[in-house]
C-alpha cells in the first residue's frame, strides 16, 4: 500500500487564505484527525486531499508520485463522505448504495449494498425509499458507501453528525478494520472518535498570522455547514 | 463503459419514478404548438406555411424547460461531488446525463411532432424530414443546453440565465432544422440542411461534454 502525503499546502477560498505551509503524512494503516476551530480549513483540506479543490500552492504525493500528474487516477483511491448525504429520495436505500458500488466497479453491486447495510446495523432500511429515511439513517447509508465502494483512502468530514452512540461504536470498528487492512483515514470531527495511534493535525497552527479576525472565521463556518 | 451505462440507467430510473420532467416537456411542446392556430387564426394555408418553424421553436423551448434541472439535483444533494470522484471522467458524466436527458425529453418530442404537423396542416412531404431533423437536432439541443446548465449551476435564478445563455446558440439549429423541412415541402432536396445539422451534432458531441465538465469542476470546487 502506498502512503499519502502533502507538502507546503496553501489553500485559498475566494480571496481568503485558509491555511498555508501545511504538511501532513499518512502511512498505510494511519489515521489523521483534523482539529481546529470552525473555519480553520478542515473541510477545505479534506477537499484538497480528494482532488475536489486544487491547492493554491504545494503538492500532494500518493506513494511518491505527484497527484497533480494524474488526478483521474487519484480519484479512484478516494472515498469521500461530506456534509451532504447524496441520497436520492425516489431510490431505495439499497438502490442508492448499489449505484455507488457499481460506479466503483463492484461485480455484484446489489449484494454488496445489502452486505454494507447489514454491517451498519440497518438491514431493514434496504427497501425503504430515500425520502422516508431519518437523518441518522441517511448518514448510516452514506457511511455504508465506504464499505460498498471500497477505496484505500477515506476522507470523512464530520462523519458522526446525526449518528447515535451505537452507530458511532460501529463506525469506530469500521475504521479500525479499514486501517488493519492497510487503509488510510483522514477525518475532521468535533466529537470524540476513537482512532488509536492516529495523528492529530491542528489546523489553527497553519492559519496565516494565526489568532486574528475571529468574525471572519465564524462567517466561513456558516457557509460551510449550510445544508 | 459499464459505469457510463449505470449512470444513464440511474438517471432514467430517477426520471421515470419522478415522472414529471418528461411529461412536462412534451405537454409544454404540444400546448405551445396548439396555441398558434388560436393566435394567427385557423387559415390552413398560413398554418401550413409556418408549421415547420412553429414546431421547431416549440421544441427548442420545451427542451430548455427541463434543462435547468439537468445537474441541479445532483449538485444540491452532493451526488455531483461524489460523481466527480469516481473513476468515470467528468466529461463522460456530462455525456451520460445528457443522453439520459435526451431519452427522457427529446424522444417524446420526436414522437409527438408528426401529430402536431397534422394539426398545423403541414404538407405530408415534410413529415419524414421533420422527424429526421428533430432526431438529429434534439440531441444537439440537449448537448448545448448541458453546457449552459453546468455554467449556471449554483446561480440564483439559474433558469432565466440559462435561457439567455443558450437560446442564441440554438439559432443555427433552428435555421437548418426548419430550413430542411421547408426545402422538402417545396420539392427541393433537404440534404444540405441535414448535412449541416449533422455537422453541428458532430461538433457538439465532443465539445459540449468537455465544456460542461470544465464548468462542473468550477461548480464543485
Amino acid at each position: 500500500m502506498p502512503d499519502f502525503a502533502g507538502f507546503a499546502l496553501t489553500c485559498l477560498r475566494g480571496d481568503r487564505l485558509v491555511f498555508t505551509g501545511l504538511d501532513f503524512h499518512l502511512a498505510p494503516g494511519g489515521a489523521l484527525v483534523l482539529l481546529g476551530p470552525n473555519g480553520s480549513g478542515k473541510s477545505s483540506l479534506l477537499r484538497v486531499m480528494g482532488g475536489l479543490l486544487k491547492p493554491f500552492r504545494g503538492e500532494l504525493r500518493w506513494g511518491g508520485a505527484r497527484v497533480s500528474d494524474d488526478p483521474d487516477a487519484h480519484r479512484a483511491n478516494v472515498q469521500y463522505v461530506g456534509h451532504l448525504d447524496a441520497v436520492k429520495p425516489v431510490l431505495s436505500a439499497a438502490e442508492n448504495l448499489a449505484f455507488w458500488a457499481a460506479m466503483a466497479g463492484a461485480a455484484d453491486p446489489m449484494a454488496r449494498a445489502r452486505q454494507a447495510l447489514d454491517r451498519l446495523g440497518v438491514p431493514h432500511i434496504a427497501d425503504v425509499p430515500g425520502r422516508c429515511l431519518s437523518a441518522g439513517q441517511k448518514r448510516r447509508l452514506n457511511l455504508a458507501r465506504l464499505l460498498a465502494a471500497p477505496a484505500p483512502l477515506w476522507l470523512l468530514d464530520e462523519p458522526t453528525v446525526a449518528l447515535d452512540r451505537a452507530a458511532i461504536a460501529l463506525f469506530e470498528g469500521m475504521i479500525a478494520d479499514h486501517r488493519a487492512a492497510g487503509g488510510m483515514v483522514a477525518l475532521s470531527t468535533h466529537t470524540d472518535i476513537a482512532t488509536p495511534g492516529g495523528t492529530d493535525l491542528h489546523l489553527d497552527r497553519f492559519a496565516p498570522g494565526s489568532g486574528h479576525d475571529d468574525d471572519d472565521f465564524l462567517d466561513e463556518d456558516g457557509e460551510e455547514n449550510a445544508p | 463503459m459499464t459505469r457510463f451505462l449505470r449512470l444513464v440507467g440511474r438517471d432514467l430510473r430517477l426520471a421515470l419514478r419522478q415522472g414529471s420532467d418528461a411529461t412536462i416537456a412534451v405537454m409544454f411542446f404540444v400546448l405551445c404548438v396548439v396555441l398558434f392556430p388560436f393566435g394567427v387564426g385557423p387559415e390552413p394555408n398560413i398554418l401550413a406555411r409556418i408549421a415547420a418553424g412553429v414546431i421547431w421553436v416549440a421544441a427548442l423551448l420545451a427542451s430548455l424547460l427541463s434543462l435547468e434541472r439537468l445537474f441541479q439535483t445532483d449538485y444540491e444533494d452532493g451526488s455531483l461531488e461524489l460523481l466527480s470522484l469516481t473513476a468515470l471522467p467528468l466529461e463522460a458524466v456530462v455525456l451520460a446525463k445528457t443522453l439520459a436527458h435526451w431519452l427522457v425529453t427529446g424522444v417524446p418530442l420526436i414522437a409527438a411532432a408528426p401529430l402536431l404537423a397534422v394539426l398545423l396542416n403541414m404538407d405530408a412531404a415534410g413529415f419524414g424530414v421533420l422527424v429526421l431533423t428533430l432526431a438529429i437536432g434534439t440531441p444537439i439541443l440537449s448537448l448545448i443546453g448541458a453546457i449552459g446548465a453546468a455554467l449556471t449551476l449554483g446561480a440564483r435564478r439559474g433558469g432565466v440565465l440559462l435561457s439567455l445563455l443558450i437560446l442564441p446558440l440554438y439559432i443555427p439549429v433552428l435555421i437548418f432544422g426548419a430550413g430542411a423541412i421547408d426545402a422538402a415541402i417545396n420539392n427541393l432536396t433537404p440534404r444540405p440542411h441535414l448535412l449541416l445539422l449533422a455537422g453541428i451534432f458532430a461538433a457538439a458531441l465532443p465539445l459540449a461534454p468537455w465544456a460542461g465538465a470544465a464548468a462542473l469542476r468550477q461548480a464543485v470546487e
